[in-house]
């Protein structure tokens, strides 16, 4: 099974009070052997109303499709600074996407979820596939998805 | 020129377009299938709202309901945490099936499209579909080229075997070839970034949403105001969100509704860029147009056929082209040399003349007559070496010539001389060679050399005619021709029977097997071995034991039969004739087989009208002899004695029993009534008038007088159904193997 293992920090979005500290999160999508096309992947982060607050991590290059994944378009209205820099190859079925992030301290447990919407061509958008609490003790615990995300589990370090 | 616009890349990529091909058609059953499950209710029966409604009403934890071009309707939903999807019926509501997408459509569509290597395969679908669109273009200029031009593009094709398949298929599929690949190259140009892709986001998101208490999707007043028909899909708000809104889909453009107003918001309709691809799409899938998708379907399934037989075609002309090196371009060249052929024996002069001329330091292009270029710059000389076929007429490679030479530019410099190939015992000796010679006079050019006449290959006259070229050029000029003839295989004699002998026409049927060839041990079954596939009609060439050239004669029999059998009248003083009447069973004979495509009776359930006299009556029986399919023969057979020269008389009334014969005519012409067999025909006026007008083919095989008297025969009593010889011929459907 092939891992993308990618190192990035977290967009300006994302910056909150300029004292906080900052970790390493390391975020692993694995997917169903769903059998179709790559997968279309956003993770994002919203608060817990749903609310969307930033962008983490766009899988897929083509941005006509990006209006699939119903929920992230939403709430970065498709805005290219938002996910400049965030983006990657589509997933292929059955594979595996890990991710490392400087996440702002303030962003764990305070009340934020990390939330995955996924899309496939010639298959059905997933809003919400998986939805994530970020708290401390959540890290390493597998969170599964609805649809074609097997799983989600994030570990800070 | 355009010839190898169309052979490379056919060769280059033949393989994988049958990939291509093949996996296109199977898909192509995909709408069909579709369109054959799918419940499309009649138009502004049903509206989106009432759809969601009654969806809703089965699956409330509806997300998407999706309308595919076939009809078909896909509800996504939620239940439990789980994600699911079915099929409904649009008029209920309720669940048909679960949906999940084939397995095997989606295997066969990423080999199609990506030969299962993602994006490189993408990009090599993409490059193949372009030369698809070349191989399409390119062989619609060869057909027009081929039936005499666009106005003749839907008339009967002549040839046989894999070419005459070849054309006659891509004449059938182009059209939805052409379609195929031009939507399929655009898609993947547009796929990577050749084409401007077309900006597809959609509407924005609405920034003001009322944010109020959601109503029942039926009541949705934008839903309402569309028909089932137009939806293409429509997403549920996520459950509990008030600001989150309904985004919709249709067939003319794509916005958002309100979940408590019902307020259509932001709608955008589709921009014509949009729409053109979308139509694209469509017409290459066939998605929605099941009708469209078996047609591009059926057209697909050609290709393989086509690439074997354009495989075939392009091995055979390169094997009987191929030992011409150092051709020089006709733009360059300073001497062309221009073939008339119908066999292959003219093309061994010109390969001589080829050759020295290369030698003696001048830029040679050598080509078939039919290949006249419009004109040639470079070129100070034109040589025409040309044999004449049947009466007069032009061999297959120079058909077109005279048609061409009317686009023909003549440098005033260029100067030419022909060469005519022929048999100075016919009537027409060089007739074609010396039409050729007068066009070129009349287009205006000076003669290099007056018209030479080469008779029966008479490598001697050949030489002497290079000298005579030497001397003009002002270099001495050794042609050395040595006649080139296909290897030659041991025939033995297995048994003859004789006939005529009392009316002083001895003619006998003879019947040889393949000798044991020596050397190697029988593997396979005899006729498998070196005698190529041959059917009656085609032509047997029998090398004279003092090497001569060979002296052809037709072949009653086909390869299947196991024999090769002729049947032979012994001429007067005949050289080849009479050492064939001398055999004796065992003993041997050299020869090899020569291809005679244009003496076949055509397949189909039309009449055939066979005529012959003599020794004619060879191939005519072999035709007899396989019409298995008890298609509709006539035999009209003159001989000179009923008791003495009546050959296969036996046979003859065999079939006439079992109906591969439907009718046979004699008539002799010693005999008390002294009949011929054009009396015999005149006789039958109505008869044959009748069965030509359903479409009759006929076959003359024989002596030249008799052919001629048939030809003034059938003509007269055509007369009446204003026909006549020509315009039967011009259909194939007058036919002569006349010697």
């Amino acid at each position: 099974m092939k891992t993308f293992v990618l190192t990035c920090s977290l967009f300006a979005a994302l910056v909150l009070p300029a004292f906080a500290q900052a970790r390493d999160v390391t975020f692993t999508t694995e997917l169903q052997n769903y059998g179709g096309d790559g997968a279309y992947l956003a993770l994002y982060l919203t608060d817990a109303a749903g609310e969307y607050q930033g962008t983490l991590w766009v899988s897929g290059k083509k941005s006509k499709y990006y209006k699939h994944l119903g929920g992230w378009a939403r709430g970065s209205r498709l805005d290219p600074a938002e996910y400049d820099g965030l983006t990657g190859a589509s997933v292929t079925s059955g594979r595996t996407l890990k991710i490392t992030l400087n996440l702002d301290d303030s962003l764990i447990d305070n009340g934020y979820e990390v939330r995955v919407d996924s899309a496939v061509e010639d298959m059905r958008d997933i809003r919400a596939d998986v939805i994530a609490p970020l708290t401390t003790e959540g890290s390493g615990k597998p969170v599964s998805g609805r649809g074609y995300v097997r799983a989600l589990t994030y570990e800070l370090q | 020129m355009l010839r190898k616009f169309h052979s490379l890349p056919g060769l280059l990529a033949g393989l994988l377009l049958m990939v291509l091909s093949v996996t296109g058609a199977v898909l192509a059953l995909a709408p069909v299938l579709e369109r054959a499950s799918a419940v499309i209710p009649a138009s502004g029966e049903i509206s989106i709202a009432e759809l969601a409604d009654r969806i809703v009403a089965h699956y409330p934890g509806t997300e998407q309901i999706v309308r595919e071009p076939s009809g078909k309707v896909i509800v996504y939903y939620s239940h439990d945490g789980q994600a699911g999807a079915d099929l409904v019926n649009p008029v209920t509501g309720e669940g048909t099936a679960p949906y999940e997408p084939s397995a095997f459509f989606g295997w066969v569509k990423d080999l199609h499209r990506a030969f299962m290597l993602d994006d490189a395969g993408r990009a090599l679908a993409g490059v193949l579909a372009a030369l698809m669109v070349l191989l399409c273009l390119s062989g619609i200029l060869l057909i027009a080229r081929r039936t005499g031009g666009w106005k003749n593009i839907l008339r009967p094709l002549s040839g046989s075997g894999g070419k005459r398949i070849h054309a006659e298929l891509a004449r059938f599929a182009v059209l939805g070839l052409l379609l195929s690949a031009l939507t399929g190259s655009y898609m993947s140009a547009q796929r990577f970034g050749l084409l401007p892709e077309v900006p597809d986001t959609g509407p924005r998101f609405p920034a003001d949403v009322s944010g109020g208490q959601p109503s029942p999707v039926g009541t949705l007043k934008a839903l309402g105001n569309f028909d089932l028909g137009e939806l293409r899909e429509l997403v549920f708000p996520y459950p509990g969100d008030p600001q989150d809104v309904y985004s919709l889909s249709t067939s003319g453009g794509s916005g958002f509704v309100d979940q408590a107003t019902g307020e259509l918001l932001q709608y955008q309709p589709r921009s014509e860029g949009n729409a053109l691809q979308h139509w694209i799409t469509r017409l290459h899938t066939g998605e929605g147009l099941w009708w469209l998708g078996l047609i591009l379907g059926a057209a697909a399934l050609t290709v393989p056929i086509l690439s074997v037989t354009g495989a075939t075609i392009w091995w055979q002309r390169r094997r009987h082209s191929g030992q011409l090196p150092d051709n020089a371009g006709a733009a360059e060249a300073d001497t062309i040399i221009l073939v008339g052929s119908e066999g292959n024996a003219t093309w061994g002069f010109a390969r001589e003349l080829h050759s020295s001329l290369n030698k003696a330091g001048f830029r040679v292009h050598c080509s078939e007559m039919n290949s006249l270029a419009e004109q040639y710059p470079q070129a100070a000389r034109l040589f025409v070496l040309t044999s004449t076929y049947g009466d007069g007429d032009a061999p297959a490679s120079a058909r077109r010539f005279m048609a061409r030479l009317d686009d023909f530019r003549a440098e005033k410099y260029l100067r030419y001389a022909v060469l005519g190939f022929g048999d100075r015992q016919f009537p027409s000796y060089c007739q074609f060679a010396k039409e050729v010679d007068a066009a070129l006079a009349r287009k205006g050019m000076n003669r290099l050399l007056t018209i030479e006449l080469i008779d029966r290959c008479s490598a001697a006259q050949f030489s002497e005619w290079g000298s005579r070229v030497g001397e003009l050029i002002g270099l001495p000029l050794l042609l050395n021709y040595k006649a080139l003839h296909p290897a030659t295989v041991k025939l033995e004699l297995v048994e003859r029977a004789d006939y005529g002998i009392a009316v002083q026409a001895p003619t006998s049927i003879f019947r040889f097997k393949l000798a044991e060839q020596g050397g190697w041990p029988t593997v396979f079954p005899r006729r498998f071995k070196a005698l190529p596939h041959f059917e009656a009609g085609d032509l047997v060439g029998v090398m004279p034991p003092d090497g001569q050239a060979p002296r052809f004669y037709s072949l009653a029999s086909s390869a299947s039969d196991g024999i090769v059998e002729i049947c032979v009248r012994k001429q007067p003083g005949g050289l080849c004739s009479g050492y064939l009447h001398d055999l004796k069973p065992g003993a041997c004979i050299d020869g090899f087989i020569r291809p005679n495509p244009g003496f076949r009776p055509a397949t189909g359930s039309q009449p055939v009208i066979l005529i012959g006299a003599g020794a004619g009556i060879g191939p005519l029986t072999g035709f007899i002899r396989k019409n298995t399919r008890r298609n509709p023969m006539y035999l009209y057979w003159g001989g000179r004695d009923s008791s003495s020269d009546f050959l296969y008389q036996p046979e003859l009334g065999r079939y006439l029993d079992d109906h591969r014969l439907s009718a046979l005519n004699t008539a002799f012409s010693r005999a008390d009534e002294r009949t011929y067999v054009q009396d015999r025909l005149k006789q039958d006026e109505l008869a044959v008038q009748q069965m030509v007008s359903t479409g009759a083919q006929i076959l003359v095989c024989g002596g030249r007088d008799m052919a001629a008297a048939v030809r003034q025969v059938i003509g007269d009593i055509l007369k009446p159904l204003h026909i006549d010889i020509e315009t039967l011929r011009g259909q194939g459907r007058y036919l002569e193997d006349v010697y």
